[in-house]
């Protein structure tokens, strides 16, 4: 079955309270080094027979209009094989 | 004038707003979020919550909701709709206001009495108050950042789409200390604190919110 993955991130210029989160909490847990993060999500869509460009031009508009909010919000889009 | 309150899954102010509707002289009616027509409403009130659980985004779900056609469809002829909260939330994910609200900058849910300015007191939810009127309302949000970019932050300024301004701190990190907005026909606005709490003197902050439901009849027998 391939799997079309979404993955949707905050644009660079909107703050990201989460990541910042995560980035204060790494250093008291002795990880060091990490200069930034940000907090994204991922969507795994299952697709049913064949990926193709229709499938993926459908799957932008999924994710356009509802998996990312485009006012604050980049997705990209890519297809996985199975192994 | 008859002012519909929606209820999502999930909606927590929706019985206070309907109270608030009654008692600055409207009749309230309950709309549901399955609903496919309203009820011959003259206005709606989207109200504070979590609907549908805030899943994916605040309002990403509820957006789609069948009563939320009718009212995208209904505000594009110009009803009046007031989102609160969620609602602000739900009103900018269906785009039909400007920007977005993310989560608060200092990452910590926010309850408590908050001073504003009503910028505009030209939109039908806000011709009650003075213009530059400072009223003390209800602020409760853990997702109240407004934010916006640059371009579009100005023409709200300059087209008079604040509507309301925080005073003091900044609650929660919108950009401009932006409370409120209203679109560029200026019949729907929303607004992050909650003037449905602030109605009656024996609960709450005061009246200062009421004008938020007197306005519209107000403008009526004008």
């Amino acid at each position: 079955m391939p799997r079309v993955v979404v993955d949707v991130m905050p644009k660079p210029e909107i703050l990201d309270p989460q990541g910042k989160a995560v980035l204060g909490a790494l250093p008291r847990l002795g990880f060091s080094g990490v200069t930034d993060v940000r907090q994204g999500k991922r969507f795994e869509l299952e697709i049913a027979g064949e990926v193709t460009e229709e499938v993926l031009a459908e799957v932008h508009q999924m994710a356009e209009t509802l998996l990312s909010n485009p006012v604050i919000e980049n997705f990209t889009v890519h297809v996985e094989q199975p192994a | 004038m008859k002012i519909g309150v929606v209820t999502f899954p999930g909606s927590l102010d929706d019985v206070d707003a309907q109270r608030a509707v009654a008692i600055g002289g409207n009749d309230a009616v309950a709309l549901w979020h399955g609903d496919h027509d309203l009820k011959g409403v003259d206005a709606v009130v989207l109200p504070g919550g979590f609907s549908y659980g805030d899943y994916l985004r605040c309002g990403a779900i509820s957006r789609f909701s069948p009563v939320m056609a009718e009212v995208i469809a209904a505000a594009g002829r110009g009803m009046p709709v007031l989102g609160i909260c969620n609602g602000f939330q739900i009103l900018c994910e269906s785009h039909l206001l400007p920007g977005a609200l993310i989560r608060n900058d200092h990452r910590k849910f926010v309850c408590r009495d908050q001073r504003l300015r009503v910028e505009n007191n030209r939109t039908p939810w806000t011709s009650a108050y003075a213009e530059g009127a400072e009223i003390t309302i209800v602020l409760k949000n853990g997702e109240g950042g407004f934010v916006a970019d640059e371009a579009t932050l100005d023409r709200l300024e300059g087209e008079g789409q604040v509507v309301a301004r925080y005073l003091g701190d900044n609650p929660n990190g919108s950009l401009r200390d932006i409370a409120g907005v209203t679109n560029a026909a200026g019949n729907v606005v929303g607004l992050m604190p909650h003037p449905e709490h602030a109605v009656e003197d024996l609960t709450g902050a005061g009246t200062d919110g009421l004008g938020f439901f007197t306005s519209l009849v107000e403008q009526s027998f004008a």
